[in-house]
Order: structure tokens, then sequence, then C-alpha cells
């Protein structure tokens, strides 16, 4: 299969670097419904791409087929260059290690303590010691600003606490991108704060991403490209400035002003 | 009166307490290997593939559907007789309730352990797997610790349940706590002290055991799996 072109420019990676992770002709189905339709997508090296669209459009299924949680029917994906064989077990396994996934719900689990969450991966997939796995843990917790909280109980923490142990535990296995699926619909307004400060210090440190998420103005001044998913295709796709200037007359600038009347952040 | 505590002191007591021995030696094992059968087949009952899913579902649906009187007279008395093979299995009377009691006791586990894996959300498992572990590695170190957790009172219900039919030892000729009680009552005809005891022995046992695996729950206590209201 060529790199098939679509009716839209292809993202360009913004000329910050290599090409990690390419999405060629993504096609998912899921319970007899088309949810993706030919969906190309590429994150270059330090990429923030941010995704957009109603609920329903596909992004979180988009999402979770570019770490392979949920296997595409059609298309190709590669990660840095090499494509991936979605029938090979040892593929995905590796796949899913070098692109880490954050829950719109957390995912902790429930019956580690936040140190024991980061560090279970690190134990039993990287097979590190406990000690190396422990210290890692601490590590990536303090860059979260949760070094006092190693000991608690996911019931312990607050939802915002909870989102920022999640991309701890993720930011330790090294990841090369990080998905973002909604991390912030799911956390009390006064708690979304202290999860965007880790998000906008991961950008700033060029972590590569790719994040499902409502906070227009937020994203807006960050992601170096808005993408825009409809029916389960991307229909636009640009920097944010453009897609959502006055005249730009894009179904983007549309669903954002929607959204912002709902919420009142500005577009 | 005198008379009364006397047959209890000197005749039945010490002969129930070799039978006492027997039943642990009975008891304990097959709460192990019972526990052990259950979380192997319950976990297959949900994550295994179609083929084996059905074949426990066939193995739980046999061994809960038919009385343990029955089975443990199959293991005994049956499977003697049989031949697979040219090959003939006699095992001895303890083996056949060890092996009686733990896939019996196996079968309901099984349940419980079911039950408490399907209450856990999918997202915990989808998690460990973005983490890069495989089926086997989450459903091992993510899934069944919170399952355990939420099935333990299930589970120790069984194994109170485990220590009263394994009085049941006693028609396939072993002699624990019932079948010593048994024979102190037909050889005195005094079969009141005798039951009365042999009853204490078991409500005692069960208090025990209760307190031991009360315990354990508390100490695999943990926030968000404690006993508060939830």
């Amino acid at each position: 299969m060529m790199f098939k072109k679509g009716g839209l420019d292809m993202t360009q990676p913004n000329g910050t670097g290599p090409v990690v992770l390419e999405a060629r002709g993504i096609v998912k189905e899921l319970g007899g419904n088309t949810v993706l339709n030919n969906v190309d997508l590429t994150l270059a090296k330090g990429d923030l791409k941010v995704l957009i669209g109603p609920s329903g459009s596909g992004k979180s299924t988009l999402l979770q087929c570019l770490n392979l949680l949920h296997i595409p029917e059609q298309g190709r994906l590669l990660l840095d260059g090499t494509q991936v064989n979605f029938k090979k077990k040892t593929d995905l396994y590796l796949l899913r290690q070098k692109v880490g996934m954050i829950f719109q719900e957390f995912n902790l689990f429930d019956h580690l303590s936040a140190c024991q969450n980061v560090a279970i991966a690190l134990r039993k997939v990287k097979k590190q010691s406990k000690k190396q796995a422990h210290d890692r843990a601490c590590e990536e917790l303090a860059r979260v600003g949760l070094a006092d909280k190693l000991d608690l109980y996911p019931a312990q923490l607050s939802g915002g606490q909870k989102q920022r142990v999640s991309i701890a535990r993720a930011l330790a296995m090294d990841p090369e991108v990080l998905l973002l699926d909604e991390p912030t619909s799911a956390l009390d307004p006064e708690l979304i704060s202290e999860v965007l400060v880790v998000i906008r210090d991961l950008a700033k440190a060029g972590m590569t991403m790719l994040m499902a998420t409502h906070q227009i103005s937020f994203s807006a001044g960050l992601a170096h490209e808005f993408v825009f998913m409809e029916n389960g295709q991307i229909t636009e796709q640009g920097a944010p400035d453009a897609l959502l200037a006055e005249n730009s007359g894009s179904r983007t600038r549309d669903f954002c002003a929607k959204i912002s009347e709902l919420t009142g952040a500005e577009a | 009166m005198n008379d009364f505590l006397s047959f209890i002191i000197n005749q039945v007591i010490p002969h129930l307490n070799t039978g006492f021995f027997v039943s642990i030696k009975l008891i304990v094992p097959s709460a192990l290997l019972g526990f052990l059968i259950g979380v192997v087949i319950g976990a297959l009952r949900v994550y295994g593939p179609w083929p084996v899913r059905k074949l426990c579902n066939f193995y739980v649906a046999v061994f809960r559907g038919t009385p343990l009187v029955v089975q443990l007279y199959f293991w005994y008395f049956a499977l003697p007789y049989t031949n697979f093979w040219g090959v003939r299995i006699v095992m001895s009377a303890t083996a056949c309730a060890i092996v009686g009691f733990s896939l019996c006791s196996g079968a309901y586990h099984s349940e419980y352990i079911r039950g408490g894996l399907l209450s856990i959300k999918t997202g915990q498992l989808k998690a460990a797997q973005a983490l890069g572990m495989t089926p086997f590695t989450s459903v091992k170190s993510i899934v069944l610790p919170q399952a355990f957790r939420h099935c333990f009172s299930g589970c120790c219900n069984e194994v109170i349940y485990l220590i009263k039919y394994s009085s049941l030892a006693s028609i396939i000729t072993i002699n624990e706590m019932t079948g010593i009680g048994r024979g102190i009552a037909k050889a005195s005809f005094r079969n009141v002290e005798t039951f009365l005891v042999v009853g204490m022995y078991y409500l005692i046992l069960v208090t025990l055991a209760g307190a031991i695996l009360n315990y354990f729950e508390r100490r695999m206590e943990i926030p968000g799996f404690d006993r508060q209201v939830r």
C-alpha cells in the first residue's frame, strides 16, 4: 500500500524531528459500525497534536488503535519507521511500552500505592529490580509534584493527583509517544489546572504527544496542530491559529465556539 | 451427671482427639488445593479461550451438580473398577477424600473467584496492557489481587463448609472425628454424650478457622478495599 494522500494536506512534522509514530489508512469497526474510516496521522518527534471533535467521532478509538489496545481491521502502524505486525504478540507488547497512554478515568491500580503503581510495570515488564523500580518511581512522582504522596493508595488521592500518578506511571516506561485521552474530563474544575501544568511542562520538555481534549484555549496555546475528527475521519487539521481565526470558516472554529459557549472559556 | 462427664472425659475426648488430627490432615490440604483449583478454573472461565471456558464450565456443572457423597463413592468404590487405556487408578481412602473435597471445593471457589474477577473494571486490564504487560501478567498482578479481596469472604465461607463436609470422609472408611464418634456411640449406646462432643469439636474448629481467616482478611486490607461501606 502506498502512502495515500486524502483530500487534505498530510500532516507536516513541524520540521522538528524525525517521524516517530505514523498511522496509515486505519480502519476500525466496533459492533458493526465503522468507527474509524481510513485515518492517517503522523507524529514527529516533539510534536504536540490535539484531537478535537464531537463525542462519538472516534477520538478515543483512534488513540486506542495507536497503541493497539484496539487492533485495526485495516491500515498500518509504523514506529520509528518500522511497521508493527498486528498479528505478532511481542510486537504489540513492545509498541505499547513505547507508546504511553493516559486515560480519562485514570485507571490506577486500586490495590497498589502511588509508588507501586508506577513501579509495577518497571518490574513486571522491564524486569527491573525492586530497588531500581522503586527509585525510578519516586523520581517520576517527584517530577509530577507528588513526592510526599508515595505511600497513599488511589482511594486516598484526589482526581488531579490520581491523573498525575497515571502520567508518572506512563513516563516511567520512557515512552517515545504519549497518548492522552481527555486527561482532564473526569476532574473537578478546580483540579484541572494541576494536571494541565504537568502536561504543559511535558510539552515544553519536548515530549511527543497526541491529546484528545476539550480544553481548547489551553491547547491552542501549546499545540503545534489541531486535528479535527468527525464521523470517524479527520476532516480538518492545521495550526490552531489558522483554524481558529475569525475568517477561517472552519468546522473546527464552529465546534470550538460551541463548546466554549457552554464552558465559558474563550476559544 | 457425674457419669455423664466422666464418660465424656475418659472415653469420648481421648478418642476424638486422634480423630481431630485425622480431620485436620484432610481439611488443610483440601482447602489449599481447592482454593488453587478455584483460582485457576475461575480465571480460565473468565479469560480463557472459548473451548477452555466451556470445559471449565462443564467441570463446575458436574461437581456442583452431584452430591459430594456420590462423588466420594465414585472415587473410592467405582474408580478401582474403571480402566482407561489399561491404566487402573486405585487411591487410598485419604487420597480419595482429599481429591474429592478439593475438586468439589474448587468448583465452588471458582464461582466466587469468577464473580470477583467480573467485578473489576475493564479499565484496570486496559491500563495494565497499555503499559506493555502480557494478558497473563495483567491478570496475575493486577486483576487477581483486587478480585481476591472482593471475593475473600465468599472463599472463607467455602472453607467453613469444607470443614463440615470433611465429616463425609467417614463413609469411605476414614476414622476422622465423625467416624470415631460413630464408633464410640455404636459401642457404648451413649449417643447423646458422644454426638454433643463431636458437634462441639466442629464448632471449635470452625471458630478457629474463622479467626484465622479473619486475621488474613484484616492483613490484606488497604484503603479502597477495607470493610467500610463503599
